[in-house]
């Protein structure tokens, strides 16, 4: 294949960089980083959010620009810096975690568009765009049917044709972002093994997951970057995943079951047989006062639906749900707020917060009655509030009028739980609350879980992260396709056990 | 000393900023240019020609806030006009008393409310665009009026009128007082009340403001009917400004005050602006009107310098993000 080295050495590196510098309006995004990929391997690239993950790959692929004195070396040739002109045309390729793919087009035009129009008039050619997609797909041992429109098929599939778009690329060098943090985890073995054909056939992958697990299986070498800073490459073999967490956040964990006593504890949520056909069936659970209740199950097991139902956006077709000893059935979400239940989106970017506007207003939005004076708004009243809040939660801000968007994901992530806090809710139900936090500031975050419970306040914490569920929950209930199927005590049960049963 | 200062600036905001420069910019050029600008005459015939461009924008501020647009805010103002003008001749027309006046400056803003509330009940809850369901309803009520004008005028009002067009207390011209009254209002209400607060954050993010528990349907009828409303208002001083009252009268605003508002410093996508910059811009226009008619030149050339204007405050907005952005990168 056209991916052979000229001189059959493996062990020379086919991607070395050295020395590479960025810096960003004075915030230095790399430092001094290098890095190194050997011909046809899976090299694994860790660190959390703001690592500088992402800008080593733009810089690898010519987009930025690093600073005078690096050096970088591509398939026996130094360069200053890559252009996106010299990246492709040497066969690095980056499949982007959204895809960039065209839903409506075919599998065939979708990985062959770029490459099969001819001189003037510049025809589409059906019939070579065909046959280059068919091999590329041969090539990852797939058989897909390529006249099909791509929204035909699931995401793990599209997956497949934007490795097998790069590949049409001539591709030697492949970077994946997160390519698996949609899939199930069938379809995630299944991307593996494409990997590792890949791999066989001389591509070299570079890796990007939080997905340690993942990581651990597939790469042979892994790059942590921290804080814009190379920590240290590794041989996969011998790290684990609580070793790799060390290495990206520089902190140790100590990960234990909860052993709280709610035996007399009473009942704050009870629900019966709820049901919304096609989103859950026959839903009961209970929560006690100080409990955290976890939920876990793939995406579209029904999990948000439920959740969305408890907070009066849905209704439901039958069931009955009891709050705090009352029956309730709510009209509008504004109903089930006054009632006491809180429901912390999962999409914290365009449903949880509203991104553009100040921190104080986000964080008073869903309480505005307890800032009112006489029907007018107290700057004063709202202002002290908010500071309490901030000092309450820990949260790092510079200015209360700043936009939301300003913040990181684990400090904006604390707005939104702060603005649900003010509203004195009796049911918290907190769906992901760790989407888009870095492992790091994750903790933080469960700290003040773990605190609230502690004051009775009943908590649903939803995730499709078993051991997220399994560290910080008392109960976790398994749902799939629209039913409850488990219930767990962690500690009485493993973590393997359940994840085992959720991720089969 | 610092803290009032700081207390302006917070509640004023930086979009002051560019609506006061052109302000300096037009006093100045136009002091040294006409010699006679910088006289009582000039800020007369502002001060008189200000409120209806003024209370047309103030009505076209709320929507633009929400992310929205009401393209009906002139015909709007003829109908509710129309409105008072019909209740004025039943009435005795030239011998209408105080009370026809009242009963039909009611009415009027009834009717303006009622256009304002259909369109935000349509809006809301068919979550069509703004921009087509305004769009119909202001060829709805210009076909309506013409219909029933036969696309004439209306006039005949009693003389008690004249003194709200062009009466003046303590000096200061009547329009221009219920102009600031109503600026005043709407300035209150966006800064200090529940609606005003929901008005930015639908502006912003729809959805995330219904997940915050907020009525945005609510918010959205709202928002439309106070800004029917206030076309009434405008539709009220137009009728007794001109002492008649025709359909397609001020029609020519009704883009000028989506630039107005860009001006003060609006976003034109919603969710942020305030209501001073926007009167300020407001200032600034009618002052370069007034200026560019004392030194000789059309009213139709005023209107070419007012699109210069904008096209010039975008230009130097873009510098002055650049300007900051270069600044914070050398840091």
């Amino acid at each position: 294949m056209a991916d052979q080295e000229p001189d059959g050495s493996a062990s020379r590196p086919l991607l070395s960089l050295r020395n590479v510098n960025m810096t960003f309006g004075g915030v230095k995004a790399l430092k001094n980083v290098s890095f190194e990929v050997l011909p046809g391997e899976v090299h694994c690239l860790a660190g959390e959010n703001g690592s500088g993950k992402s800008t080593l790959i733009k810089v690898i692929t010519g987009v930025y620009k690093p600073e005078a004195g690096a050096k970088i070396d591509y398939d026996g040739q130094s360069h200053a810096h890559m252009s996106p002109v010299t990246a492709q045309a040497g066969g690095i390729q980056v499949i982007w975690q959204d895809l960039a793919l065209f839903p409506e087009m075919t599998v065939a035009e979708n990985i062959a568009f770029q490459t099969v129009t001819g001189r003037w008039p510049r025809l589409v050619n059906h019939a070579e765009m065909w046959r280059v997609a068919t091999n590329a797909l041969q090539r990852l041992g797939v058989t897909l049917d390529v006249d099909l429109a791509l929204h035909n098929f699931p995401i793990a599939q599209r997956q497949i044709v934007a490795i097998a778009r790069a590949l049409v690329g001539e591709a030697k060098l492949v970077f994946m972002d997160e390519p698996t943090a949609s899939l199930t985890q069938s379809e995630t073995d299944y991307l593996l093994d494409i990997v590792r054909n890949l791999s066989a056939s001389g591509v070299a992958v570079v890796f990007v997951s939080h997905r340690l697990a993942e990581v651990l299986e597939i790469s042979s070498r892994v790059t942590v970057l921290r804080d814009g800073a190379l920590v240290g490459v590794y041989p996969t073999k011998g790290l684990t995943q609580s070793r790799i967490t060390e290495l990206m956040t520089g902190k140790t964990f100590d990960y234990s079951v909860l052993h709280r006593d709610l035996s007399t504890s009473s009942v704050m949520l009870e629900v019966k047989g709820l049901s919304r056909p096609g989103e859950f069936e026959d839903v009961s659970l209970t929560v006690r006062r100080g409990e955290t209740l976890g939920i876990t199950g793939l995406l579209g097991a029904g999990r948000t639906e439920l959740a969305l139902t408890l907070f009066g956006m849905r209704k439901p077709r039958s069931g009955a749900v009891v709050l705090d000893g009352k029956p309730v059935r709510f009209g509008s979400n504004r109903e089930a707020i006054a009632a006491g239940v809180a429901y912390l989106s999962e999409d914290r970017l365009s449903l949880g917060l509203i991104q553009p506007q100040a921190i104080a207003d986000n964080m008073v939005i869903a309480s505005l009655d307890k800032i009112l004076s006489g029907g007018f708004f107290s700057s004063d009243r709202k202002r002290s509030l908010v500071s309490g809040w901030i000092r309450d939660l820990g949260i790092k801000i510079g200015k209360q009028e700043d936009a939301v968007s300003t913040l990181s994901g684990g400090n904006q992530q604390r707005v939104a739980i702060a603005k649900w806090l003010a509203t004195e809710p009796k049911l918290l139900i907190l769906d992901g609350p760790t989407v888009g936090v870095d492992v790091g500031a994750r903790a933080g975050i469960f700290d003040i879980v773990s605190k609230l419970a502690d004051t009775g306040l009943a908590i649903i914490l939803i995730s499709d992260e078993v051991p997220e569920v399994y560290f910080n929950a008392d109960r976790v209930l398994h749902m799939a396709q629209g039913r409850i199927v488990g219930e767990y005590v962690p500690g009485a049960t493993s973590l393997q056990a359940i994840e085992g049963a959720v991720y089969a | 000393m610092t803290a009032v200062t700081e207390r302006a600036r917070s509640s004023l905001g930086a979009e002051l900023a560019s609506p006061l420069a052109a302000f300096v910019v037009v006093m100045v050029v136009f002091g040294i240019a006409a010699p006679n600008f910088l006289s009582r005459a000039t800020f007369g015939s502002v001060a008189f020609q200000l409120p209806e461009l003024g209370l047309l924008t103030l009505a076209m501020l709320l929507p633009i806030l929400t992310g929205g647009l009401n393209l009906a805010i002139t015909f709007t103002a003829n109908i509710a006009g129309l409105t008072l003008a019909w209740v004025l001749q039943s009435q005795g027309g030239v011998d209408a008393g105080i009370g026809a006046f009242v009963l039909g400056s009611v009415l009027a803003i009834a009717v303006g409310a009622l256009s304002g509330l259909i369109m935000g009940l349509v809006i809301a809850y068919t979550k069509a665009h703004p921009i087509l369901v305004s769009l119909s309803m202001m060829i709805f009520l210009r076909g309506l009026g013409e219909f029933l004008t036969r696309g004439g005028d209306v006039s005949g009002f009693p003389g008690f009128l004249a003194p709200i067009g062009y009466g003046s207390i303590f000096g200061i011209p009547v329009p221009l007082l219920i102009f600031i009254a109503c600026v005043l209002i709407w300035h209150v209400l966006l800064t200090r009340m529940k609606l005003g607060f929901s008005t930015y954050m639908i502006g912003s993010n729809i959805e995330a403001t219904r997940y915050s528990g907020i009525n945005t349907r609510k918010v959205q009828v709202l928002v439309y009917t106070l800004s029917g409303a206030m076309c009434a208002v405008a539709g009220i001083i137009m009728l007794a400004r001109f002492n008649s009252v025709r359909v397609g009268h001020g029609e020519s605003y009704l883009l000028i005050t989506v630039l107005a508002c860009f001006l003060g410093g609006v976003n034109p996508f919603g969710g942020f602006g305030r209501v001073i910059p926007v009167f300020v811009a407001l200032v600034v226009l009618q002052l370069l009107s007034s200026g560019l008619n004392l030194m000789g030149s059309n009213q139709h050339l005023a209107t070419a310098v007012w699109g210069i204007l904008m096209i010039t405050v975008m230009i130097l907005r873009w510098v002055a993000e650049r300007l900051k952005f270069l600044n914070a990168n050398k840091g």
